[in-house]
């Protein structure tokens, strides 16, 4: 099976923006086989959907092809025009999205959805095409087909959706299937289902698939060839084993380091030649709390309902000490956003208590709890620094808020000092305060939601997937603060996250979640190296692990 | 469905209500004494009293608004004080031509509205964006009259291809009836136009940029497929929000360009209404209005749920 399907030599391509044009992809050349899977890693930015988009000719209007070639069974692609360009989308080559639920149109039913792409190809009558879409639900074995044919997006889970644009994009048997991040913003387990799935199906079908993703463990997984990619061109290309026991660009090394896996600590996700200025705050160990100190937050028996149905959390204990640092892991749903809201007085808890440092405060209604003194020592980092963060405030703005609403502070040079501190401790550079949210970099933004919660120096900080939307270099420098700030500061940490990784490196305890119950609790790393429950054995079974005989053999 | 649409109506009853008490406290809110109005310059005081209590405009103000809302639930919308025809039979005479012209100005503006709006977002930037974007700012920016006087001294004085003004009903035939409809729908329209297509483009930009428009783009099908059968009905609500707003615009402008036609209908009827103060007819005409108005909000609310599943009903 060497037989060349695709071959992109020296690819260029350029954007147009207000700032002239930008080149995104800067001589890209690699190949595809028949029936093979390659992985396309690299971080935001780095050109690797870009490449995909311009292969399947769906680069935006502000994109243009400016070089090089993409040669499909021997055409060149960028060069097809009208039908011509027809017959190569959907039928040879189809593409998989990154957030499924976004990429299925809201207002038609999946069905017609599957048949559109059916009729577009094939000159059949809609009865046929319908009786397909319904053997391709099966395919991707979704449950009751039949009903779901008349469903809409909105009426499906987002591991469904995925399997519904699975079925759009094999619909026609292409040749080539580009993924581009198809299990990011899924859960672990539902991660795993769709990956295995897709796998499935190019085998049987024998499509090669380049596989688009910043997630190296699973390119690891899934493929046997990996093209690392960035800032537009291919650094290096090996077999996954060789690329993480003997990475040979600097780049690859950095990434290789970065990607938690389950052996991992949090001073490893630097590579070597950066190492140094951690070393000397992280070796300072955590002073253990003294016997007897009561806890600084303790829960009993917290549950929510909304409006109608069940329980959305229900029965849920714990208590942190000062400084401590928890996990709250579980798929999507399990309640664990929930939970932590509560916990910060965000929305209101329908049964139990929180006592906060001695202070019952799960009473004080959640629109009131601003005025609470105990509101400046729980603070909050949310999931995603693009949306939480106001796009009209300036940095400096955003850090001085709370400082002036709680800490009573007035505007003025003691105010500013204040705010360059912060900055400073969250490594925040003074020259970027005076910047807008969309002058930022990802994980400048979550630097700057970190500095704004830590600014009146909290002593609970409930972080909700702070790291979900960055990259995994991005990741690994945010952890290393987040560390630091609790060593220092003796902040304590509760950490809601669904990628058991990270949790197992940052946090002392963690704790299950599963429908808004408790499954399990314990010491994070007895907890994921002896899973007691089937559950937790199932979420860690389902993180994709760089599992290499160097890799293990070093662990030992 | 047929449930909500029940609860739509049952919800718009206190709107209705509201409005009636509105329109029936014109008489008193409005200046000038309809007794002595009706009377004439030369009648003395008696023959005012007279006439004040022959309509009941002595008996507390309740009690009026009581017998007359039991009386337009009847079907009585009153007599008019000026030509002494129940109000009713007045309004009827004249609904045709005005409804004509609403809705060939209403079929109009869709037709010419949407798909200048759906190629002008399609070719967002280009030169017929910015022409069709041009056109729209200019039919904003004209009064209806200046509109009307320009058709009809272009069309229908110097080229003769259609009529100066006036009307002729449906009965008498299709093409007379809408030959005397063209010009004065174009001039209402414009402003309708001109909105509606802004919206659209609007809308179907930010359809447009949708993921799943891309995915449609990655199934391979066509510019029509992805623009109508994508893009446009995921654009609808706004357009359709607009489209009934503008409903109330037209029947601001029917006025005006009645006048300019000389079509016989409500807009001319409400005028000759204001300028004798023949009160039980302006209420009359207010209250047709304000009903139309709350039953095109309640077709939108309906069309929402057509076009769109997420919206419950």
């Amino acid at each position: 099976m060497s037989e060349e399907l695709l071959k992109i030599d020296d690819l260029h391509v350029a954007f147009s923006t207000r700032r002239g044009m930008v080149e995104a992809v800067r001589g890209v050349t690699l190949s595809v086989e028949k029936g093979e899977m390659l992985g396309l890693v690299g971080e935001s930015g780095s050109g690797k959907s870009v490449t995909g988009f311009a292969t399947t000719r769906l680069l935006d209007t502000a994109g243009r092809v400016t070089g090089g070639k993409i040669l499909f069974r021997g055409q060149d692609v960028t060069k097809l025009r009208g039908d011509d360009l027809r017959h190569l989308q959907g039928a040879a080559m189809s593409m998989i999205f990154q957030n499924p639920r976004a990429a299925l149109n809201p207002i038609r039913a999946i069905g017609l959805q599957i048949a559109d792409a059916i009729l577009t190809h094939k000159k059949i009558s809609k009865e046929a095409a319908r009786a397909e879409a319904l053997d391709l639900l099966r395919a991707v074995q979704i449950r009751d087909p039949e009903a779901r044919m008349n469903a809409y997006p909105h009426e499906l889970s987002g591991g469904m959706c995925q399997r519904v644009m699975i079925a759009i994009a094999i619909s026609c048997n292409p040749a080539l299937l580009i993924a581009d991040e198809p299990t990011t913003g899924l859960d672990v387990t539902t991660q795993k289902v769709a990956m295995d799935l897709l796998a499935d199906i190019a085998a049987a079908r024998g499509m090669a698939t380049i596989l688009i993703t910043h997630d190296l463990g699973l390119a690891a997984r899934y493929c046997r060839r990996i093209a690392v990619m960035e800032r537009g061109r291919i650094v290096e290309e090996a077999r996954p084993k060789a690329l993480f026991s003997a990475p040979r660009h600097a780049y690859t090394r950095r990434l290789v380091a970065a990607s938690p896996t389950a052996t991992s600590r949090i001073e490893d996700l630097v590579a070597e030649e950066d190492r140094e200025r951690h070393t000397a705050v992280n070796g300072k160990p955590r002073p253990e709390p003294a016997h007897g100190t009561p806890p600084l937050l303790e829960v009993r028996k917290l549950a929510k309902r909304f409006d109608q149905g069940s329980a959305a959390v229900a029965d849920f204990s714990m208590t942190m000490a000062g400084g401590e640092a928890v996990g709250l892991v579980g798929e999507s749903g399990s309640g664990k956003s929930t939970t932590s809201r509560m916990i910060c007085r965000l929305i209101d808890p329908s049964e139990g208590d929180i006592v906060f440092d001695g202070h019952s405060i799960g009473h004080v209604a959640s629109r009131d709890f601003h005025r609470s003194p105990l509101r400046k020592d729980i603070q909050m980092v949310f999931q995603d620094p693009n949306e939480s963060l106001n796009p009209r405030f300036t940095a400096y703005d955003c850090i001085a808020h709370p400082l002036l609403r709680l800490d009573g502070m007035r505007a003025g040079e003691a105010l500013r000092q204040r705010v360059e501190e912060c900055a400073e401790r969250v490594g925040l550079p003074r020259d970027l305060l005076p910047r807008f949210p969309h002058q930022l970099s990802g994980g400048q933004k979550a630097r700057v939601g970190i500095a704004r919660a830590i600014a009146c120096r909290p002593r609970l900080l409930v972080l909700d997937e702070p790291t979900a939307a960055l990259d995994v270099s991005v990741q690994a420098v945010v952890l290393q603060l987040l560390d630091r700030l609790r060593r220092e500061n003796d902040i304590a940490l509760l950490f809601v996250s669904h990628d058991l990784n990270v949790v197992r490196m940052l946090c002392d305890r963690t704790i299950v979640l599963r429908n808004g119950g408790i499954v399990e609790q314990g010491e994070s790393r007895a907890l994921f190296d002896n899973p007691k429950t089937d559950y937790t054995r199932k979420l860690v079974e389902a993180i994709p692990h760089i599992e290499t005989g160097e890799m293990l053999a070093s662990a030992l | 469905m047929l449930s909500f649409i029940l609860r739509r109506i049952v919800a718009t009853l206190p709107v209705m209500a509201i409005v009636a008490l509105f329109v029936f406290s014109l008489l008193y809110i409005a200046p000038g004494d309809p007794a002595v109005v009706i009377a004439g310059d030369q009648a003395s005081p008696e023959d005012v009293e007279r006439i004040r209590q022959s309509l009941g405009l002595d008996r507390p103000f309740l009690i009026q608004f009581g017998g007359w809302v039991w009386r337009i639930l009847h079907g009585d919308l009153g007599t008019s004080i000026f030509t002494n025809l129940p109000v009713s039979a007045m309004i009827g005479q004249r609904l045709g031509p005005t409804l004509s012209l609403m809705i060939v100005t209403l079929l109009l503006t869709i037709a010419v509205a949407v798909p200048l709006g759906v190629v002008a977002a399609w070719k967002a930037g280009s030169l017929i964006d910015r022409v069709i974007m041009g056109f729209a700012v200019f039919g904003f920016s004209l009064p209806v009259f200046v509109v009307g006087y320009m058709l009809a001294y272009i069309f229908a004085l110097e080229l003769e291809w259609l009529p100066v003004q006036g009307y002729t009903p449906l009965s008498s035939g299709f093409w007379p009836w809408l030959e005397n409809l063209i010009l004065p729908a174009i001039a209402l329209g414009c402003v309708y136009i001109a909105l509606v297509a802004r919206i659209t483009r609007a809308a179907m930009l930010e359809v447009l940029q949708q993921d799943y428009i891309r995915t449609a783009k990655a199934k391979g099908l066509g510019q029509g497929g992805i623009l109508f059968i994508h893009a446009l009905k995921n654009a609808a609500v706004p357009i359709v929000t607009v489209i009934g707003i503008g409903i109330a615009l037209l029947i601001g402008g029917a006025v005006v360009t009645e006048s300019v036609f000389a079509i016989p209908g409500l807009g001319r009827l409400t005028i000759d209404a204001i300028l004798r103060r023949d009160y039980p007819v302006i209420q009359g005409i207010v209250l047709l209005f304000s009903f139309v108005y709350v039953l095109v909000n309640l077709m939108i609310d309906v069309i929402y749920t057509l076009v769109d599943p997420r919206i419950r009903y």
